[in-house]
């Protein structure tokens, strides 16, 4: 039945993928079996294979599959997206699949619910491949911190994914699936797909479904989708999007137009449209950190919107420069008090001390013993120095303070949204780093989050999308992109319009330049 | 200059129920003053602001405003006691089963 070969279909854009269903093509069960094929071809083994994924459910995506081809050919209507995989972060709780948020924590745990994203993606008619990996629960910024081995990135196997949503990035980049989800604390979801040469988008805070989410910052963490185009990213999210009455945060708001956004942002012509450039983020006198050819490629991605019709101009967010300080006391102590929970005594791991009599041992024993063994170095980093930012004596300097900040950064951004219709900025300050290279030097694997972390403090909406190569080492460079609260479809009309020319000048996607894996696996240094 | 003293490391892992050996504790001290160290410096920006503006800069403990939210009293479905103890590390009767929580002097 199928007009394509496994290695095209697997390449296509995931709209191309339901066009193909809806033509009949394709089957959902030819196009899973062609990811899972293509996962079981490079994601492993651990030691040396992208490893996108913690865990995959053949047998059930395939069974989903062949439910969706039936129900197809009985003439039932379906969602747009129906019978198209997708691959799920493994922060997300799925019934009776494994969640453990990339942590020795919650390893073996079937969680007995799914999240509300989850069921959104289910009803609309995705078919799950599996959970992908990530830093433990969602903290770094390179996957590094999986208890389970880190992601490699499919440009070159010896750099970092991205983090905490690495897997996730990896997966879209690896053609193992068109589609993915992501949850973005400080920007776990748009530094990945900088530095993987995908999309991704942190919706306005609220704006997806936490029921579900495994914690890390209540405040902060939001769900979202990831693809490999802006339309792709679109489909996802009105998947997704929508009130919640079980996440008392969820906004109220109908899902915004953002497909309709997207395609009509795809036309190119953004006449009338203001660009704020934060000069806080990388122009001069701020630059420092920044990767020359990061600031050459987003320098293009300017004219490109200039081209198009966007007004550019620059705008000063003073207090974003603070930012990454209060979201390093704020983050600690959200996460200080949600890890809480992981005490041993009603899911996940317990650890019973080795010196103690079994008959004698008490809760808290067992509560101290679990979490040293349960918890990775940056969890425990994390939560004591959330611990001390929430401690008497210190809590109004540091925690007080931070609060305080966010209230700055949420004025700047209101003043420059006076000014402008959306903010740009670089992604990320480098490219995809060398595995291993920041790892014992957490405040280096921080400072890569300084772009991203003011949208999560503030509550806005950002996208990331790729505009090239760095010319110095040949990895993707990202460009973000916010918008005012609520204005989620600005991004993907501005993005669209981005992408669009930027597609038109390479004469295709920059994932057409991806190397074939095997061969990028063998020129990257060991990791 | 804040520097977190070994001692309170220990102290703040006995606060948040985490076994730490002694190698571990010396690593974490010297990577977490240097964390507060770079994080510190809210202090100083926000004084910086009041001082400007002659105004106490407010507090945002959440990006929108949070209100509370109840949903009808009705039965719905729930998860079973089986479903919610599927995962215990012990139970016993319908219900988890934990160590004593009480110690020897309690």
């Amino acid at each position: 039945m199928t007009s394509h070969s496994a290695a095209e279909l697997v390449r296509l854009d995931a709209s191309a993928m339901a066009g193909a269903l809806r033509a009949g093509e394709v089957s959902s069960v030819e196009l899973t079996q062609a990811h899972l094929d293509r996962i079981a071809e490079v994601d492993g083994p651990v030691e040396s294979g992208v490893h996108a994924f913690l865990h995959v459910d053949a047998e059930g995506a395939l069974a989903r599959a062949r439910e969706l081809d039936a129900a197809r050919s009985r003439g039932e209507e379906l969602h747009e997206l129906a019978g198209v995989p997708v691959a799920v972060k493994d922060v997300m709780v799925t019934r009776g699949m494994p969640s453990t948020a990339g942590s020795r924590m919650l390893e073996g745990w079937v969680p007995p619910y799914d999240a509300t994203v989850v069921e959104q993606m289910r009803a609309a008619g995705l078919v799950t491949l599996g959970k992908t990996n990530m830093d433990e629960f969602a903290m770094g910024s390179s996957t590094e911190h999986s208890a389970f081995g880190p992601t490699r990135n499919p440009w070159a196997a010896d750099r970092i994914p991205g983090g905490s949503g690495g897997g996730s990035a990896a997966a879209l980049a690896a053609f193992e699936a068109p589609l993915a989800t992501g949850t973005d604390t400080g920007g776990s979801i748009r530094q990945p797909a900088a530095v993987t040469g995908t999309v991704g988008v942190k919706p306005t805070y609220g704006g997806v479904s936490r029921y579900g989410l495994i914690a890390l910052a209540s405040s902060l963490d939001q769900g979202g989708p990831c693809a490999r185009t802006v339309l792709d990213t679109a489909l996802l999210h009105e998947v997704m999007g929508g009130h919640d009455p079980r996440d008392s945060t969820s906004l109220t708001d109908p899902v915004p137009a953002v497909v309709a956004a997207a395609r009509e942002g795809a036309r190119g012509d953004l006449t009338g449209v203001r660009v704020g450039v934060v000069r806080e983020m990388g122009r001069a006198g701020h630059d420092e950190g920044y990767q020359a050819g990061v600031l050459a490629r987003f320098e293009e991605a300017l004219d490109h919107l200039r081209a198009a019709g966007a007004e550019v101009v620059e705008v000063g967010c003073p207090n974003v420069e603070h930012a990454l300080g209060a979201y390093y006391l704020i983050l600690p102590s959200e996460a200080s008090s949600n890890l809480a929970r992981y005490d041993g005594m009603r899911y996940g791991l317990r650890v019973v001390p080795a010196d103690v009599d079994p008959a004698e041992v008490t809760a808290e024993q067992v509560m101290a013993a679990t979490r040293a063994e349960g918890f990775g170095p940056e969890a425990k980093r994390r939560i004591i120095l959330g611990t001390y930012a929430l401690s008497s004596g210190y809590y109004d300097a540091y925690y007080g303070s931070a609060q305080k900040i966010r209230t700055l950064v949420q004025r700047d951004f209101d003043a420059a949204f006076e000014q402008v219709d959306v903010l740009v900025s670089p992604t990320a300050p480098t490219t995809a780093f060398r595995l291993g290279e920041k790892l014992d030097d957490p405040l280096a694997m921080y400072r890569g989050d300084v772009a991203t972390i003011p949208a999560n403090l503030a509550g806005i909406p950002g996208m990331s999308l790729p505009v090239g190569l760095a010319p110095e080492d040949g990895l993707p460079v990202g460009l973000q992109l916010l918008a005012p609260a609520r204005e989620d479809a600005r991004l993907y009309r501005v993005g669209a319009a981005l992408e669009a020319r930027l597609h038109a000048q390479w004469g295709g996607k920059l994932l057409d330049r991806v190397p074939d894996w095997t061969a990028a696996s063998t020129t990257g240094a060991p990791a | 200059m804040p520097a977190l003293p070994r001692e309170e490391v220990a102290h703040l892992a006995r606060l948040a129920r985490i076994d730490m050996p002694d190698a571990e504790l010396d690593h974490l001290a010297e990577q977490l003053t240097a964390i507060v160290d770079a994080v510190a410096s809210v202090t100083g920006a926000v004084a910086r602001a009041e001082a400007e503006s002659g105004q106490p800069v407010p507090a945002t403990s959440h990006p929108v405003p949070l209100r509370n939210v109840t949903r009808p009293d009705v039965v719905v479905r729930t998860l079973t006691a089986a479903d919610a103890l599927a995962a215990a590390p012990e139970s016993e009767d319908d219900k988890f089963r934990v160590p004593r929580i009480l110690g020897e002097d309690a």
